[in-house]
């Protein structure tokens, strides 16, 4: 009988050591994905002397905040207006989601409704560069490129039908008594969208706004194309200026890469299973 | 469109009072209006540019058509001068390699991760949360370390090519008419594993356990277990992210301007990059979208696949 058991917990012991050998294997895979960013880090915080030494170092020879100062000094306009692109975004996509979303799933007219989503999945799968060079040309007629708001309308163009598909996916799967039981209360749609099924599709929307921040946040085509204005430069359009000169100063280039992968590092670490579920609704839920 | 919402209420409300039929054909109404901003945002930012480059590929269009609003028709002009550019047959044939490549590359590298991650093992859900930074961060970001990777003397890439003694010359990745093409593939395939991994993943946790435990009894090992088991069920979504990933990689747009601008001298040039540079280096703006046209055709073809694909599987699958 005790032989069996420590026989047991012998083998459970070599499950274990196994397991963690799998997990020291993933590390290995990780840390070979993840080497860019750490070159990133890793030349951040590096002397401009330094990016010229051979071999490259692993590591700062002498760490130092330079490439962050440089940074700083020339990249708080570009995240400040990066910011306003993404929270524009987030703004812009809402509004315009939201209630098609919940049409979508809640109001019987189903043709409708198909050939909607239809319509959205393929014209979302437009090139942007297309999208780009007529809205400049729209806009200019306008008179508002250059202007945030250009760009905000143009981002949340990737943004909206993801947003849509996910918020729809979430609400069909909200229980109809709860609608049932408000129409016999006398309520109407507005009502049920804005008291019941808005606060318990929590969820999606915050997968939706995080998404459309990100989206905004890393645009560049769109700004690229629709801004000229030096003063709406968003970072990654910065880093673009940045990277095509002669002469690159690495160690503030990289520093404000750090400062662009911002948002997404915080989105992994805090939202991730926002993030997971956002992927995998966005390319198969129909 | 309102006689189908008709049909419909009458149907859905067939015995009872005119009142109620009404109430509730007033009610669906309303619910429809819940789709106004969305089908005015599509008109506005989708249909509205798609046929507007359409048209504009028929014209002469140059910077000054945005001052005089004149352009010209010149019905396939701007066709006959792109097929006849020195640069098109390069950039078609960037196009194709670019995107097969990144698609072989991408999906079976996120298939072999994906696979190592049906294992449960200390961290693998944090770990494997960690995959997506390539496919979260910027692309900008990703794009400004790669052109350091790449570094023909102080690069990473080198370095370690050169430690391995494979060769002992320093490559000039980005520089190089050869290579610049194969190093923005290379940066795409890295940027785009996440994404296939994910996918997969995802297919791969829907497949019943129960299946893995009976083919092990009956002693069939890890491959048989994938080959017979993973795979043929895993069919239907590899086919979803394999028209996906081609759709958004004859798209890529990010990945090549940030590393090589389409250089040097337009190798390494898709149709979407020689679009933008046709209609903002050279101002011909007519000429740019023709070939706008051109990758809108590819992507609605195989958009339309993925549509049919993705609506009828996973139909098939919720069953």
């Amino acid at each position: 009988m005790t032989a069996t058991v420590a026989t047991q917990a012998r083998g459970q012991a070599r499950k274990r050591a196994k397991s963690w050998l799998w997990t020291l294997l993933a590390l290995v895979i990780i840390g070979l994905m993840l080497f860019p960013f750490y070159e990133i880090v890793n030349i951040s915080f590096m002397h401009e002397t330094d990016i010229l030494q051979y071999p490259p170092p692993f590591f700062p020879p002498h760490p130092t905040l330079d490439g962050y100062r440089q940074a700083l000094s020339t990249a708080v306009g570009y995240i400040q207006s990066s910011l306003i692109y993404a929270l524009g975004t987030v703004v812009i996509t809402l509004l315009v989601a939201t209630p098609a979303a919940y049409a979508l799933a809640r109001v019987r007219a189903a043709r409708i409704g198909s050939l909607l989503l239809f319509v959205l999945i393929l014209a979302q799968m437009a090139p942007g560069i297309v999208v780009a060079i007529s809205l400049y040309a729209m806009f200019s007629h306008l008179h508002l490129l250059n202007s945030y708001l250009a760009v905000i309308l143009a981002d949340s163009t990737i943004a909206v039908p993801f947003a849509i598909i996910v918020m729809r996916a979430f609400m069909i799967g909200i229980p109809q008594e709860l609608a049932d039981a408000a129409v016999v209360d006398g309520a109407g749609h507005w009502r049920i969208f804005w008291s019941i099924i808005l606060p318990l599709s929590r969820t999606a929307l915050i997968t939706a706004s995080l998404f459309s921040f990100l989206f905004g946040w890393g645009d560049f085509l769109f700004a690229l194309i629709l801004n000229s204005n030096p003063h709406h430069t968003p970072i990654t359009v910065g880093i673009y200026r940045f990277i095509g000169g002669f002469s690159v100063e690495w160690p503030s280039v990289m520093a404000t890469a750090v400062i662009a992968a911002i948002p997404a590092t915080i989105l992994l670490t805090v939202a991730q299973r926002y993030i997971a579920a956002g992927i995998t609704v966005g390319a198969l839920k129909e | 469109m309102a006689h189908v919402v008709e049909g419909a209420a009458v149907k859905a409300a067939a015995p009872t009072l005119p009142q109620v039929r009404s109430w509730q054909r007033r009610d669906r109404l309303i619910g429809l209006l819940f789709l106004v901003p969305a089908v005015v945002y599509i008109v506005v930012f989708y249909v509205y540019p798609i046929l507007y480059n359409i048209l504009m590929s028929f014209e002469r269009y140059t910077a000054k058509s945005f001052v005089t609003g004149e352009a010209p028709f010149i019905g396939l002009g701007n066709f006959r001068r792109l097929v006849s550019n020195p640069d098109f047959t390069t950039a078609v044939w960037n196009t194709v390699l670019f995107t097969l490549g990144s698609l072989f590359f991408q999906f079976t590298i996120g298939l072999a991760i994906a696979v190592f991650f049906q294992r449960k093992f200390p961290l693998s859900g944090f770990l494997r949360a960690l995959m997506l930074m390539p496919w979260l961060a910027p692309v900008l970001v990703s794009g400004a370390v790669w052109v350091r990777l790449f570094d023909m003397d102080y690069g990473t890439i080198n370095f370690v090519i050169r430690s391995l003694d494979v060769t002992s010359q320093h490559i000039a990745w980005l520089t190089d008419p050869h290579l610049a093409l194969i190093s923005v593939l290379i940066a795409n395939i890295w940027i785009g594993i996440p994404f296939n991994m994910v996918i997969l993943y995802g297919g791969l946790q829907d497949i019943p356990g129960t299946l893995y435990d009976a083919a092990a009894i009956d002693g069939a090992g890890p491959w048989e277990q994938f080959s017979y088991i993973s795979w043929p069920l895993l069919r239907p979504v590899a086919t979803v992210v394999l028209l996906l990933g081609l759709v958004y990689t004859v798209k890529v747009f990010d990945v090549i301007m940030s590393i090589t601008r389409g250089g040097p001298a337009n190798v390494s040039q898709t149709l979407n990059t020689w679009a933008y540079s046709l209609s903002f280096s050279i101002l011909d703006f007519g000429l740019g979208a023709a070939a706008g046209d051109i990758l809108m055709v590819v992507v609605f073809v195989f958009g339309l696949l993925y549509l049919r694909y993705a609506y009828r599987e996973i139909r098939e699958v919720g069953q």
